[in-house]
Formats: C-alpha cells, sequence, structure tokens
C-alpha cells in the first residue's frame, strides 16, 4: 500500500523525518518497505504554461510548443498528443534529471535538435517524473499551478510503500495508518467532516435495497445523487490516487476510489437510470447466470456467489467488480452509491475462482469493519456533491443485518506477564489501548481492564490480540531477554536422526560430495533409467497442477537425479566423480499419507584414482560401489548378505540385492549400458542404493567388548583350485565355521594359465589363534588339515601344486 | 710453545676439513679423527699430566676449549647437512613439493552442514530434533494453524497439491509449505514440558529464479511449559543468533503478523553486507529480515490437546537457504540444488 505523506498529514501531525516515521511503523507491525521523495530530483523543473502550439516543419506527428515560464519563454519540440493551449505543465530546463520514458534510466536533459528545429528543455510526462509509470501524454497540472514556481514546491510528496499484514485490513487506508502514527506518536486523528445538505427526495422513494443472502452481506448502504456533471476530478484529487498508484478517471469514480484509499472501505458507484424498476437485491448467483463485468469479459456465475442486481438481472458480482450493463457512463446523471461488507470467504472463494484480483477483493477478504460502510458513504457523497454538483437524497438507505455488538475483553497485568515475561502496570495498559482507540472500562479487580476495541478492528477477539496492542505500542524492545526456565525436557530423538548424520558423514570420508536435489522430477527422468520405457509400478505420487513437466511426479527413488547430476557434471569435470543424496523417497499407500522412506543413493564414475605421477586410471567396477557399501555397513554394524539380483538399471551380471535379516534393503552394481546411454554417459559407473529408515533397527546398538588374545597368532597361506561357480562365501563359510580361525583374507584370485578352463583358484591367508594358549604348529596344522577335507568333501576343492 | 702452535694447527685443518665434508655419513670419521679416543687432541688432553705446570695450564685451556669449539662446529655441521638433505632431492632424498597420492575426498552439502549447526545450537539450548511428513494433510499445514480455507496468508504460500484422493474424494494431501505444519503432530503425541526444533524440505508453486526455487529448507522451534514467555522466545533467539551471526551482530525484534501467533514477532539482524547503512542486499533498510516468531496462538495450542490457560508456548520458523547464501555470498539460491561439483568443493 502507498501512502502520500502529504495526505497522512492531513489526518495527523507529524514531526518525524521519512526514516523516522518508517522505523516507528515497521517496528509496530506495518513494515515501510521504503519510501520515495517525490520531487527530491526535481531541480529544473519549473510550473509552465502553454502560450501557443506551431507545428513542426519537417515532422506531422512533432509539434512545437511555447511555455511560459514567467521570467522567459521556451520553444521545445513535442510528440505528446495532449498538449493544449492553456494547460499548465511541468517544463523542464536543460540540465534538469529525468527519467527516459523508454529505458527507465535517469539522465540528464540535454539541449537537442529534433529534425531541424531547436528544442531547449522539455514538457514531462508522468514517468519522466518518476511519478507514475503513465507516458502516454504530457502531464497537465492544475490551473492553480503558479507559472514560474519550482514543480516540487508545487506537489513534491514523499510516498511511503507499506506492507500492510493480512490481518490489518483497516491499515489499508490512509485513516488506518494515520491511526497507527497517531498512536505510536501521542497524538490526535483530524477525520475529515462527512456531513452534507440533503437537498433531494427521500431515498426511500427512489430505492428499495433488499438482502436475501444475509450470511454473505452483513450491511448494504447506499446513497443516491441526482443531477451529477461527469467531468474529470480536480488536481489534487488526481494527484492522491495518483499517489496511491491509481488512475483517474472521472469525478465520480475518482471520489469513490479515492474513499476507498482514504477509509479502506470500497464504493462502487451505479448509474442510477441503469437500476431497472428502482431497486437493488443483495442474492446468490442463480444456476446458470451470466454477467458481463466492467473489463468487458462475460463471467459465469454460480450460486455459492453474492451478486447485486436489479429488479430484472445481476449488475455486480459482489464485492469483486461491477458489471459493464449498469456502469456509470459520460452521460451519467444519477447515481446510486453503494458501501457495503460482504463474508470474507465468499468474497475470496468467488474472486479467486473468476480469477479477478482487485483493490476492493483484497479489503473485502481481509474481513474490514461493517461499521465502516456509512462514515465512508457519507464521505463520498459529500465530495461527489462537491465535484459533481449533484443533489443528495435525503436519508441514506442502511440495511444492516448482521450486527453485533462489541464484546469487550478482560486483560489482566497478570496475562500481560504470563504472555511477556514482563510487568507492565495497568496504567500502562489502557494508556497503549487507549492510544489505538479502545474504550477501556473499569472491571472488578483492580489489576484487570474491560477493553472494547474500535469498530475499525476487526481483528481482535482475544486477550492475547490486546497483549499484543500493548506490546507493540509500548515497543517490543521493552520486553527483557530471558531463557526459559523450568526442566529442560528429556530428550528422545528418532535415532534416525542420529543415523543418517552418521551415514553422511561417512560417505563425505569415502570421498563421496553430498547434493540435495529436488523431490519432484519428470516422468522423461524416471523413464531414462529403464533399458525399456513401460509404465511406472506402482504409479508415483503426482502434482495435481505442476509447474512443469519436470516437476510432475514425487520421486520414487533418487536415482535419476542423481544420473542426471553426474551427466552435468561430466560436461566440465574430468577424472573421478563420486555423489550421494540422501532424502526422502514417497510411495503411495491407499487413503493416508505416502509412505517417505529415507534412502541413500550413491554413485562412483570415472577412475578410481585420478590419474598422477604415481599412475593408475583404472576405471571403477562393481567392488569399488561394494567396498563401499561393505565399509559403511560394516562401520554401522549392519551384517549383510550379497545375493543375485534383478535391479532393471542395472548391468545383470553385475549387481548384487543388498540383503539384511532376510529383507533386500538396497542394490549395488554396475549400470546398464542402456542406462548409460540414455544419461549420455560414456563411461561405466556404479550406484548403491540402501533403505536407511529399514535397515536402522539392524545396525548394532549395543557393541560388546571382545577380549584381545594375549597369544601370538599362527598364519598359514593355503591356495584352493575349485570349479567356477563355487563362491567365496562358500569357502568362507567353511572356514569360519571352525574353531580357532580368527580371520581370513583373500588374497588371490587366479584364472586360466595352467589351470583347466572350468577351476579358478582362490588364495587364502588363516589367521589361527586361541585366546586361552599359545598354538603350536601340529595345533594349528590340525585345523588347517580338517579345513582343507571339509572343503575337498563340500565344494570339491583341492591344494594348488 | 710447540704445543700451542700444535693445537692452533690442529684446530684450523680440523675446521677446514669439517667444511669440505658434505655428507652426513661422513661426519663420523672425522669426529673419530679428531675428537676420538685416539685423536690427537686426546692424547694431548691425556698428556697434560706430564707437562710442566705453567705449560700444563695454558695447554690444558686451549686443548679444552678447541675441543668444545669443534665439538659445537661438529653439531652445527651436521644439523645443516640435515636441513641440506631435507630440502634437496638428492640421491636419498625425495623432491617433497611433488603431489601426494591422493584420497578421494568428499563434502557435506553447505545446507546439511547448515542445518546440522543450527540444530547443534538449539540441542545446546535444551531442545530436541524431530522431523515429520513432507507430504502432508491439509489439516497440518492450514488448518490446523488458523490457516483456514479462505485465508488470505494461503495466497502467500502457493501450494502444491498432490493427487491422491482419499475415501470420500477429497484432494487434501499437498506438499508440505512450512515446517511449521509439524508444530501440532508435536504437540499431539508429546506431553509439555516441549522444547523442539523441527527442520525439513518444504516446497511451493513458485518459478525458479535467483531468488526462489520450488523446493527449499525451513527449520521451525518450539517451546511449550508452564511460563513460557515472549522474553523467553527473545532469550532464545538472541542466543541463536549470537551464536551462529557472531557476538556483535546487532537483533532487531519487531512486531509482525503470521495466524498462528499471537502476538506474533519478526527478527532480523544488521545486514551482513553493509553493516546496518543501507545496501541493495537489505532493500536499504539496514536489516535482514531472519525468522518470524511468536506466542503459539491460544487457538492453535487447544486444538492440538493443550490448555492455552495452564500452558505458554513460543515458536519460531526461518528459512535456511538464505543463511549460507549470507554467509558465503552466494548469489544464486538455485546452486544449492544444482548439484555442481565447482560449487559444492568450495563449503
Amino acid at each position: 500500500m502507498k501512502v502520500s505523506l502529504k495526505w497522512l498529514e492531513q489526518y495527523v501531525d507529524i514531526d518525524l523525518s521519512p526514516a523516522e516515521l518508517a522505523d516507528k511503523l515497521t517496528m509496530a507491525g506495518t513494515e515501510a518497505k521504503g519510501w520515495q521523495v517525490i520531487g527530491g530530483n526535481w531541480e529544473g523543473i519549473v510550473v509552465g504554461q502553454i502560450l501557443a502550439i506551431n507545428p513542426h516543419p519537417n515532422a506531422d506527428r512533432l509539434k512545437l510548443p511555447i511555455v511560459d515560464l514567467g521570467t522567459e519563454q521556451q520553444t521545445v519540440v513535442c510528440g505528446a498528443p495532449n498538449l493544449k493551449v492553456g494547460d499548465k505543465v511541468a517544463f523542464a530546463r536543460v540540465g534538469a534529471r529525468l527519467i527516459d520514458g523508454h529505458s527507465g534510466q535517469i539522465v540528464q536533459l540535454e539541449a537537442a535538435n529534433i529534425r531541424g528545429v531547436a528544442s531547449n528543455g522539455m514538457v514531462c510526462s508522468e514517468r519522466e517524473l518518476g511519478i507514475s509509470d503513465y507516458h502516454q501524454d504530457i502531464m497537465v497540472l492544475a490551473a492553480e499551478a503558479k507559472v514560474g514556481t519550482p514543480l516540487a514546491d508545487f506537489m513534491g510528496d514523499v510516498i511511503f510503500d507499506l506492507d500492510v499484514t493480512p490481518n490489518r485490513p483497516d491499515c489499508l487506508s490512509v485513516i488506518g495508518i494515520a491511526r497507527e502514527v497517531a498512536a505510536l506518536t501521542g497524538q490526535k486523528v483530524r477525520l475529515p467532516d462527512i456531513s452534507y445538505d440533503e437537498t433531494g427526495a427521500p431515498i426511500e422513494e427512489q430505492i428499495s435495497i433488499d438482502i436475501t443472502a444475509p450470511d454473505l452481506c452483513p450491511r448494504y448502504s447506499a446513497s443516491l445523487i441526482t443531477g451529477v456533471k461527469i467531468a474529470p476530478s480536480p488536481h489534487w484529487l488526481q494527484q492522491r490516487l495518483l499517489a496511491g498508484g491509481m488512475r483517474p478517471i472521472n469525478n465520480v469514480v475518482d471520489v469513490t476510489n479515492f474513499v476507498m484509499l482514504e477509509y479502506g472501505e470500497p464504493l462502487h458507484a451505479f448509474d442510477y437510470n441503469r437500476v431497472r424498476g428502482r431497486k437493488i437485491i443483495v442474492r446468490r448467483a442463480e444456476e446458470g447466470e451470466v454477467l458481463v463485468t466492467l473489463d468487458g469479459a462475460k463471467r459465469p456465475l454460480s450460486p455459492d456467489m453474492l451478486v447485486i442486481a436489479d429488479a430484472e438481472r445481476a449488475v455486480a458480482v459482489a464485492g469483486v467488480m461491477g458489471g459493464a450493463d449498469s456502469e456509470m457512463t459520460g452521460r451519467t446523471t444519477a447515481i446510486v452509491l453503494e458501501a457495503a461488507n460482504f463474508n470474507p470467504p465468499s468474497i475470496y472463494h468467488t474472486g479467486y475462482t473468476l480469477g479477478l484480483p482487485s483493490e476492493a477483493r483484497m479489503r473485502f477478504e481481509r474481513g474490514i469493519s461493517p461499521e465502516l460502510t456509512v462514515p465512508a458513504l457519507r464521505r463520498a457523497t459529500r465530495l461527489i456533491i462537491e465535484l459533481a454538483d449533484g443533489k443528495a437524497a435525503k436519508g441514506i438507505v442502511d440495511v444492516y443485518p448482521g450486527k453485533q455488538e462489541p464484546e469487550p475483553i478482560l486483560l489482566s497485568t497478570g496475562e500481560v506477564k504470563r504472555l511477556l515475561g514482563v510487568d507492565f502496570s495497568l496504567g500502562q495498559i489502557k494508556t497503549a489501548l487507549a492510544s489505538l482507540g479502545f474504550d477501556c472500562q473499569e472491571a472488578k479487580s483492580a489489576s484487570e481492564v474491560k477493553a472494547i476495541a474500535p469498530y475499525w478492528r476487526s481483528d481482535i477477539g482475544l486477550a492475547e490480540d490486546l497483549v499484543e496492542e500493548v506490546a507493540r505500542v509500548i515497543g517490543y524492545d521493552r520486553i527483557p531477554v530471558t531463557m526459559p526456565g523450568g526442566e529442560v525436557p528429556r530428550q528422545n530423538p528418532a535415532p534416525i536422526i542420529g543415523f543418517k548424520q552418521e551415514v553422511r558423514r561417512d560417505l563425505a570420508g569415502y570421498g563421496f560430495y553430498e547434493v540435495i536435489t529436488y523431490s519432484l522430477t519428470s516422468l522423461d527422468l524416471m523413464n531414462k533409467l529403464l533399458p525399456q520405457p513401460h509404465p511406472l509400478e506402482p504409479e508415483p505420487l503426482r502434482v495435481v497442477r505442476p509447474m512443469s513437466t519436470e516437476q510432475e511426479y514425487l520421486r520414487p527413488s533418487l536415482r535419476a537425479n542423481l544420473l542426471a547430476a553426474l551427466e552435468a557434471n561430466r560436461r566440465h569435470e574430468e577424472g573421478g566423480i563420486r555423489l550421494f543424496e540422501l532424502g526422502r523417497v514417497y510411495q503411495r499407500r491407499p487413503n493416508d499419507l505416502p509412505d517417505e522412506p529415507e534412502m541413500l543413493c550413491g554413485l562412483l564414475a570415472g577412475p578410481r584414482f585420478d590419474e598422477s605421477w604415481h599412475g593408475g586410471d583404472e576405471p571403477v567396477d562393481f567392488f569399488d560401489a561394494k567396498g563401499v557399501v561393505e565399509g559403511l555397513l560394516h562401520h554401522l554394524g549392519v551384517e549383510a548378505d550379497f545375493k543375485p539380483a534383478d535391479d532393471e538399471s542395472l548391468n545383470p551380471a553385475k549387481q548384487a540385492a543388498i540383503v539384511v535379516g532376510g529383507k533386500k534393503l538396497g542394490v549395488v552394481g554396475e549400470l546398464h549400458h542402456k542406462v548409460i546411454e540414455t544419461f549420455d554417459l560414456s563411461e561405466k559407473a556404479c550406484l548403491f542404493e540402501i533403505n536407511l529408515t529399514e535397515i536402522l533397527p539392524f545396525t548394532l546398538e549395543h557393541k560388546l567388548f571382545q577380549p584381545i588374545s594375549r597369544f601370538p597368532a599362527v598364519v598359514r597361506d593355503i591356495a584352493l583350485v575349485v570349479g567356477l561357480s563355487v563362491t567365496h562365501r562358500q569357502v568362507m563359510d567353511v572356514m569360519t565355521g571352525f574353531p580357532l580361525v580368527t580371520r581370513v583374507a583373500l588374497f588371490d584370485l587366479y584364472t586360466g594359465g595352467k589351470l583347466p578352463a572350468d577351476k579358478k583358484s582362490l588364495a587364502y591367508r588363516i589367521t589361527f589363534q586361541s585366546s586361552t594358549k599359545t598354538l603350536t604348529d601340529e595345533a594349528a596344522n590340525k585345523v588347517q588339515q580338517k579345513i582343507i577335507d571339509k572343503l575337498s568333501k563340500e565344494l570339491g576343492a583341492t591344494l594348488r601344486g | 710453545m710447540e704445543m700451542i702452535k700444535q693445537l692452533k694447527e690442529l684446530k684450523s685443518s680440523a675446521l677446514k676439513e669439517l667444511g669440505a665434508v658434505s655428507q652426513a655419513k661422513d661426519l663420523e670419521a672425522w669426529r673419530v679423527r679428531y675428537l676420538g679416543k685416539k685423536s690427537q687432541l686426546t692424547s694431548i688432553l691425556r698428556g697434560l699430566a706430564k707437562l710442566p705446570i705453567e705449560e700444563r695450564r695454558q695447554v690444558g685451556a686451549l686443548s679444552n676449549q678447541i675441543k668444545t669449539g669443534l665439538e659445537e662446529s661438529l653439531e652445527q655441521k651436521a644439523r645443516l647437512l640435515k636441513q641440506a638433505k631435507l630440502a634437496s632431492a638428492g640421491e636419498e632424498g625425495i623432491d617433497i613439493t611433488l603431489p601426494g597420492r591422493h584420497f578421494p575426498t568428499g563434502r557435506l552439502h553447505p545446507l546439511t552442514q547448515t542445518v546440522t549447526e543450527i540444530c547443534d545450537i538449539f540441542v545446546s539450548m535444551g531442545f530436541q530434533v524431530v522431523e515429520g511428513p513432507e507430504v502432508e494433510w491439509d489439516y497440518y499445514n492450514f488448518e490446523a494453524l488458523n490457516i483456514t480455507r479462505h485465508h488470505p496468508a494461503r495466497d502467500s504460500m502457493a501450494t502444491l497439491w498432490v493427487d491422491a484422493e482419499t475415501e470420500k474424494g477429497e484432494r487434501n494431501m499437498l506438499l508440505r509449505t512450512h515446517t511449521t505444519a509439524v508444530d501440532t503432530r508435536v504437540m499431539e503425541q508429546m506431553p509439555p514440558p516441549i522444547r523442539v526444533v523441527m527442520p525439513g524440505k518444504v516446497y511451493r508453486y513458485e518459478a525458479s529464479d535467483v531468488t526462489h526455487v520450488p523446493m527449499f529448507h525451513q527449520i521451525d522451534g518450539l517451546a511449550v511449559d508452564k511460563n513460557i514467555t515472549m522474553a523467553d522466545l527473545k532469550g532464545t533467539l538472541y542466543e541463536f543468533a549470537r551464536r551462529f551471526f557472531g557476538e556483535d551482530r546487532k537483533v532487531r525484534f519487531r512486531c509482525d503478523y503470521f495466524p498462528f501467533v499471537e502476538p506474533g514477532v519478526e527478527m532480523a539482524i544488521e545486514c551482513l553486507v553493509c553493516g546496518g547503512t543501507g545496501c541493495r542486499l537489505c532493500g536499504n533498510s539496514g536489516w535482514i529480515e531472519v525468522l518470524g516468531a511468536g506466542m503459539t496462538h491460544p487457538r492453535v495450542l487447544e486444538r492440538s490437546g493443550i490448555d492455552p490457560r495452564e500452558y505458554t508456548s513460543f515458536a519460531f520458523g526461518m528459512g535456511i537457504d538464505r543463511l549460507p547464501m549470507l554467509r558465503y555470498g552466494i548469489d544464486d539460491i538455485r546452486l544449492l540444488y544444482g548439484s555442481d561439483l565447482r560449487f559444492l568443493r568450495q563449503f
């Protein structure tokens, strides 16, 4: 909301600088985002008057106005269509700083020669002066402007840009802001005179008003003015509207807008002679009813919308926009002026459905007070009589089915202390409330006050609301700084929180960079994970009205985004890339919120070690990824099996399911070559994925200390020859099943050479150790022989010669 | 005085020879020759007793002086050679300026680092970290927080709705627009006293640009107890600001409106760029808004089963993404979600 300082000063005395005023308002809840000094940079711009307009010798579109500046006359070249002899204009001398109408940049005006004619200055538009964006016409000043006076003296101002919070529709008005300023500076508000002579016929004889939907229209007030002459508004009124960011139209419409900005009550003027049956009915729209609104659009209406109708048809969408058919025209001579109050949710719904934002809608849907209608109506009626001649009918119509008596709210000093943590005296509390227009009455107890909110404060309903009023008037900086007392609550953080952190730190330690990608993804990207595109099962959750197809689905896995990240990084990264993401994926559940398991996905690509003078640029493979998974799980205390898997995105021959507690909780493998292609990667890459939520219960919570043996170990190497189908795991299971075997490590795997084609050689280093005695060679030999025997019997293993 | 002359010659030849030694392994031979048991100097010292008393004193003093001098020189030379060896890539040494064998290094995302830092600060003040669902019911995200279906506050939080329908065919599932959605869940589940912080991802229907992305991070905080006051809120947040933004960073509390608190607060810190004089970053105000807060609205407490006459509560919520942006001078929020290693390596 834009508020002019000059306008504000009509209602309240202000002796603060713009910066001080902005600060006061900001601290008390209405943020001043900034202010603009109008005329602060108008040096060299003066009021001029057009004496004559000569044609340009070389251009039809250009004219040569002669401008009287009091002490001198200047001829300039000007292309504006609205030049008129006798008009007062803003004249910029050479050297003045103006905003370029096209580029928006500030430029210094230079003497120019335009199509062969010298131009020593400029007649300015509003845009060039920084008043508005309007650049079609030059700005015409009020006739009372004195030729030769600096423009800044005539119409300089400070315009504050205020951010009014949604609970304060009363502050969407200059008087509302004046009330705030008054309360914060200890001043009184001066309200305008709203009396006028009622010289016309009684209003009841000329129009009737009926509300058939009182739930949606708590109040409807109207006046009637006949004999109006539609004309442009006077300068002062136009200036106020411009300062408030609105365009002047004509005297009557301008008054309704002016009073809306002044009081915060939207008004609407109907052409009385176009209101059929001399009747206004406030009703729900009928099924299938259509209204052409002011903007010329045909609006289909529905029974949940409120309309203003005459005896025959709807003439306006209540509180949102007027109808074209009852609109005022230049020939209008009589008007019905409406000041009403409408149900906020209904206005919100209607405006939202019709896609119509408006100044009126914004005020109604925030819940302005119904008490506002009459003062605003009287103010507007008075101004219309004054500015458009006109005769006001005797009396007004005021239908008020929703009248509510204001409820007093009890507030005690104890309650203030309970919420704010500070002792304010009852006197301080009363003074603060009274400054805001609250009626403070005696309560039963000496530490309490009964406060009745002023009618414009529709946001006040609870003692807590009063506490905020007291706090913000006295100042939030008067509230002390303490720490919460009382006992510190017991902490039982969910284990997953620390667990995630541990996993992240491990991965970073293994050389992985953490990425965070959008949870919303596209069907296209997900399809890239499949060698053959087919419908995703189960169907991922979708956003109803996505911003784009790029962000349409809630990711069912982290893979696609991570691969896209790898692809993007490959455009500028050589060498090894290791990425991981830890985050949630989303899985549909019937009639409930989706499941959101915490997933970990990691990706390795490029060489295992960066190529360097130490050598080595071998690419990563399955076992690098598996090594990371093994390291991580070992650290977390999870025992996992690696079993054959059939993940579509992975190389069928080089992948394994990570099985924990009999459940498949993850997968590790090299990417399927088709996936490598679809992601435009020209290299082998490895991926692992683990469901952290499900693996968490399998982590070791209680680690048990194993005594360290004091006795020396015996280490033996054996090389076995086994069939190709025998797995390392099978051999390990046999060896580790024997007593005294404390460690077994595979140190060589060999095929080919002298070995038969269906055999392979596995070499193991076995550590034997007892916790009770020094092992003799014989004892170790005995176990070793037993191992070899069992391997031979069960797996057909022989010792390599 | 033949002896004296001999000693002086001995000294000069020893020092000359020491000067010529270029490798540490040759030092021992030198030591044996000049300071060893069979060295000339040792035998002179041994033979002192045979000298006349006058000569004995002179020769003795000089011999001892030369001995200590040579010992010092040896030590010094040894040190020099050691240093030279370390610095050179000679036949035994290595060029220590060659790059080392590189272990891949990784980093945590700057947002993860920031969330951890914030949580740690609040945990140290007795708060507990709690997480809630990202796909949320309309009720927890809006209704329970006094944001009714037609509340203007909904306009400022453009919502992404999810296509899942309930049995009744209603669509009331959304991507949470703020982590405040977790407040009610916490209060329904935990009995007071409560002190929690709730970090997480939030979503808005917003086109991406340098300051907007459709998904970002927030953290909310909530304290419920019998005597929680706005002064406590101030104390808690001041302490957070002191530790996160630094001891000297000025903090401002002003009145603001959020439907779920009353009274409402906005906290700002002195601009990190201009220090309060006004610049582009702070919109010339000198202040940067950091978070919204207030005393939890009595209706919100009531709805969560907490009696607002018995308990009071404060709540706060802040955007996280801006914090690393401010701290590191990141000028485009999209970088946080771009997975670009050239960006991630910097933190």
